[in-house]
């Protein structure tokens, strides 16, 4: 098959994939974003015979976008405008979680200072505020006062970007030290870890550390709920145990207490996966290009 | 030891090695300055100065 890659950057994420594709013999296009141009009626000559688009957009409004292009051109594309559409955005995202009955963190959005800070007092202290748009756990603000409140909220109105007077206002969850990463293809489990700190974000990106982690069924059932309530895809589904984990502390005891609960904070559409990778002990990229030529093997089937 | 070649940073002027197998969009630390740069060619190998982290960069 001809897959064009579209990139703006080749992580180690990207490099492994490709190396996948190209063991298997695939035609690879690579496609940099950067060097495009985006008709409405016609699709630029890099996407000529492609057999699907693997969307590795660094940036977040490159992918929105160039999916939603690619899908009026009648390019097969991985994840669909839909999901990086719903995924881009973290109010959207709440609300397709909400929507879907999946259990996630309590959001209110307000859109001034003075209706976020009636948010932030009914939360109470302490509570998280978060940009709408954004990644690697940046700008995310653990809010424990009102006077830290209204420093954050001034500082958001006054210097940032429109985006940033969206005051996206979420409780606070106290989770055992670590949240949980699962990479998922259109809600089936690919492999899944820890993420672990003494800091409140755990994020890899923030230094979290990283180690395999065995989901239970419900945990299982919330991922696929996650991913249907986005329009499925190749997804970074985000989850925190909520309840009972912290007396215990034994890993194994928490893995397989009944009574675990989760709530998903978010689910990521252009997800990275070098550290999960390394730390277990599925072969990720060969997951994830075997799920590509299933996926394009039964479109093509079904003629979609 | 992983097989390396030499590329001209384009911040100093210096020949720095970078691994054999890097890709087009790739981005190396320089070893002379720690700047990041992108590989913009492999055949030649050229080096370019990364482009600064954007505010919706991420996954």
């Amino acid at each position: 098959m001809k897959v064009g890659l579209l990139y703006s950057r080749i992580r180690k994420d990207e490099k492994l994939l490709l190396e996948e594709l190209r063991d298997r013999d695939h035609e690879i296009e690579k496609i940099d974003v950067r060097k495009e141009q985006f008709n409405i009626s016609e699709a630029p000559e890099a996407f000529d015979d492609v057999d699907v688009v693997v969307d590795r957009c660094l940036a977040t409004s490159r992918s929105v976008y160039v999916t939603q292009f690619l899908d009026a051109y009648g390019v097969p594309v991985i994840n669909s405008a839909e999901t990086a559409d719903v995924c881009s955005d973290k109010v959207k995202n709440s609300l397709a979680l909400e929507r879907a009955g999946v259990p996630t963190p309590n959001t209110e959005v307000a859109f001034t200072t003075d209706s976020a800070m009636e948010t932030i007092e009914k939360f109470g202290y302490p509570c998280v505020i978060k940009p709408v748009v954004g990644s690697w756990g940046r700008l995310m603000a653990k809010v424990e006062s009102r006077s830290a409140a209204e420093a954050i909220l001034e500082h958001k109105a006054t210097l940032g970007h429109y985006q940033h007077k969206v005051f996206y206002v979420q409780e606070f969850v106290e989770k055992p030290g670590r949240d949980i990463r699962v990479l998922a293809a259109d809600g089936e489990p690919i492999a899944a870890e820890s993420r672990s700190s003494d800091h409140w974000l755990t994020n890899a990106a923030k230094g979290g550390e990283v180690a395999a982690f065995e989901l239970d069924d419900r945990a299982r059932e919330l991922v696929a709920a996650a991913s249907d309530a986005v329009g499925g895809g190749l997804l970074g589904v985000d989850l925190m145990e909520t309840s009972d984990v912290s007396e215990s502390g034994d890993s194994e005891a928490r893995q397989t207490s009944s009574d675990v609960e989760y709530t998903v904070h978010e689910v990521n559409h252009n997800v990275e996966f070098k550290a999960l990778n390394d730390a277990v002990d599925v072969d990720v990229p060969v997951a994830v290009v075997d799920w590509i030529e299933n996926k394009v093997a039964t479109e093509a089937e079904a003629g979609v | 030891m992983a097989e390396t070649i030499t590329a001209e940073d384009p911040l100093t002027g210096e020949e720095i090695e970078i691994p054999a197998d890097v890709e087009v969009g790739e981005i190396v630390d320089s070893p002379a300055t720690g700047a990041e740069l992108e590989v913009v060619s492999v055949d030649p190998i050229t080096l370019e100065e990364a482009p600064e982290l954007e505010e919706d960069w991420g996954e």
